[in-house]
């Protein structure tokens, strides 16, 4: 048991939630990062939609490494992952149907999400199962943590709501002069609120700065 | 146990054995989400009919007709209330900027908007899914109250009075023609079955507005 969660199992599944973050460091999965933020609960559902579906395609993919043939592995990768994608995208319409609504095309994307094929690739292909699952579960969370963080902050400021409840939208509060802010909703504001988070990340942490 | 080597019979074995078990797994997943799914649509359906025509007493689901003009089929659900109709919510569908894009419009018995719904859309979100509220009444867009039959609606960059989505002009003729259509629908009139994209007068290339979101018309 302790060998599940030694000290190299354990940096394996904390490291891609903070210092080797999928979006902030290795700036990858932008594209749904700027689309589904700009509320909490969709950011929410995909970014749990990622981490269950980068587990469970890691698990798969190290559990018949052995199988592939290196010439078909990007091909047997895609198939595993896009049977995995259309199996949450099916559940989310039977059982979060508003959610499906509005997640709409990117829950289908999640097939071509960078940090995916890259985990598969880079890790699941030469590690065991479980080792596999803590950095699908890692990089999934990383990736959940930014989308989160990014819609909290659009979706307050925004809209002066938080998982559709009202928090800013009072009279006492706007009576202070306190207006919605309609940029946040928009998307390149969510770039705009990740790139501080780069930065904030960077200036906290100067190993990950570019060297000159 | 060594890794498989890469020729031709292995790579065809691999191939179909994932593929299989990957297509058994969809199988069994579509079969026990079906039921689940037409529930949801069904009820995505009755809440939008209940928003587009308001004051019913009968179930307009259940009295659909379905009207095929232009080779394009327009569903209708009539709406009565003490056996006295009281409009009808039809739904439409033309192509949008991400792919079909279907609306259910509620009309009055003049044929006045009275309200719409969105049912299911392909476009980018934040940008053409605004059409869901955009054209509601008290937004930019309103076209509650329009009669289409009057006038047909168009956006303001085609000579019309509706304000086009930003940024997303193509979804929003698409959505003005698939309203357009219902109307005609409704009245039995003349339909245009074209793509959002082709409502234009002239190709985007000559025109001195902005044509963001636009695709140019092919003449």
């Amino acid at each position: 048991m302790g060998n599940l969660f030694s000290a190299k199992n354990r940096e394996v599944f904390s490291t891609p939630i903070s210092m080797n973050n999928p979006v902030t460091v290795q700036v990858l999965g932008i594209c749904s990062a700027l689309a589904v933020t700009s509320k909490l609960e969709p950011a929410i559902v995909m970014g749990l939609s990622v981490t269950i579906i980068t587990a469970f395609s890691n698990v798969v993919i190290s559990l018949i490494r052995k199988t592939i043939p290196n010439r078909i592995r990007i091909i047997v990768q895609l198939v595993v992952v896009a049977a995995l994608v259309t199996i949450v995208s099916e559940l989310l319409k039977a059982f979060a149907y508003d959610v499906s609504v509005q997640l709409s095309v990117y829950v289908g994307l999640i097939i071509t999400n960078c940090i995916l094929m890259g985990r598969l690739e880079a890790f699941a292909m030469a590690n065991g199962p479980w080792e596999s699952c803590l950095d699908g579960l890692g990089n999934g969370l990383g990736y959940a943590k930014i989308l989160v963080i990014v819609a909290f902050i659009r979706e307050l400021l925004g809209s002066g709501t938080l998982l559709g409840f009202n928090v800013l939208n009072h009279a006492a509060i706007q009576e202070f002069g306190y207006v919605n802010n309609g940029l946040m909703l928009m998307p390149p504001m969510a770039l705009i609120i990740v790139a501080c988070l780069i930065w904030y990340q960077r200036a906290k942490h100067p190993e990950l700065q570019d060297k000159e | 146990m060594k890794k498989l080597e890469s020729s031709l019979k292995n790579m065809a074995l691999a191939l179909t054995g994932f593929s299989v078990v990957a297509g058994a797994l969809l199988g069994w997943v579509n079969s026990v989400t079906a039921e689940p799914i037409a529930q949801a649509n069904a009820k995505t359906l009755s809440d939008a009919i209940a928003v587009v025509v308001p004051g019913f007493d009968n179930n307009p689901a259940e009295a659909a007709d379905t009207v095929e003009v232009n080779g394009a089929q327009y569903i209708i659900y009539k709406a009565t209330k003490g056996g006295q109709p009281v409009g009808a919510a039809v739904q439409s569908a033309s192509n949008g900027f991400g792919g079909p894009l279907t609306v259910l419009v509620g009309f009055d018995n003049d044929g006045n908007i009275i309200d719409y719904s969105l049912l299911s859309h392909s476009e980018t979100p934040g940008l053409g899914s605004k059409a869901a509220e955009w054209f509601k009444k008290g937004a930019k867009g309103d076209i509650t109250g329009k009669n289409p039959g009057q006038e047909p609606l168009t956006v303001s960059k085609d000579g019309g009075k509706i304000d086009a989505i930003t940024a997303s002009t193509i979804t929003s003729r698409a959505f003005l023609l698939a309203v357009n259509n219902a109307y005609a629908a409704y009245k039995n009139q003349h339909v245009d079955s074209a793509s959002g994209a082709s409502q234009q007068a002239k190709p985007a290339e000559k025109c001195d507005t902005d044509t963001t979101n636009v695709e140019p018309v092919k003449e």
